[in-house]
């Protein structure tokens, strides 16, 4: 199978303070824009953009600032692909509750990485979960 | 009358009616406010029947659901009734993987819920 060409590519540090991933987001979403992302796609991308950064900056880092979280982005027409990188100790994703188990469902957190799951193609974690590898295959039928 | 930065308030007979200003709700500090702003309606107004509004909101983050989760709980502590309306189809997506739908009792718009509240 050939490799897929990406027309857009970049990387990124972030500090880990709140809303320091609002500058990186807001341009990842206007190069997808560019390049004919919209509606529910777009949405997805935002959402796993939103969910996976702050969760790097806020639960990876514990918003420590000596701490870093590593961004790199690829972009085409029809694929998307992040990999969001912190400088904590990791968790296990199989360990957070199903936030949409009936007795979860008042439960404050957990359901940024059940948005994640639910809108994006493929969601990998690295073994000690400190890196989270996401890729969205857009739905609608480019031209 | 409070001041509000991230809502808009409207009362319609019994009812409260409220808008949202930021068609996005992301930013933590302002879920913060309008969390607060939201818990002040219950605790310190004593607002009894209550629909949230949502179609100015394009976009949510998890950190904003929790927060109406939070909200939820304080207006079942007082004895008051919530009810959602007029959520687009993205976030009424939101809602329903998160199964929220569950939790909140959600009408199409703001005349569903006012004739059922």
């Amino acid at each position: 199978m050939p490799e897929h060409v990406w027309i857009w590519t970049a990387q990124a540090t972030l500090p880990s303070r709140r809303g320091a991933h609002m500058p990186c987001m807001q341009e990842i979403l206007e190069t997808l824009e560019s390049l004919g992302w919209e509606g529910r796609d777009l949405f997805a991308v935002e959402m796993a953009l939103e969910e996976s950064l702050t969760n790097a900056i806020r639960h990876g880092n514990r918003l420590d600032e000596s701490k870093r979280v590593h961004v790199e982005c690829r972009a085409s027409r029809d694929r998307f692909w992040l990999r969001v990188k912190d400088e904590g100790n990791g968790f296990r994703p199989q360990l957070v509750p199903d936030c949409t188990a009936d007795e979860n469902l008042e439960c404050p957190g957990g359901r940024g990485l059940a948005l994640i799951k639910a809108y994006m193609t493929n969601v990998e974690y690295n073994e000690c979960g400190n890196c989270v590898t996401l890729e969205k295959i857009r739905s609608t039928p480019t031209n | 009358m409070a001041t509000h930065r991230r809502i808009k308030v409207n009362q319609s007979g019994q009812v409260t009616v409220v808008t949202f200003n930021d068609s996005k709700i992301i930013d933590e500090q302002e879920i913060q406010e309008f969390g607060q702003e939201l818990y002040d309606l219950v605790e310190r107004e004593d607002r009894k029947k209550i629909i949230l509004n949502f179609g100015n909101v394009e976009f949510l983050s998890s950190a904003a659901l929790g927060k109406l989760i939070g909200f939820d709980k304080r207006v079942k502590q007082h004895g008051a009734e919530l009810m959602l309306s007029n959520i687009r189809p993205e976030i009424y997506e939101v809602f329903a993987i998160t199964k929220l739908t569950k939790l909140f009792e959600i009408k199409d718009d703001e005349a569903d819920a006012l004739a059922a509240i």
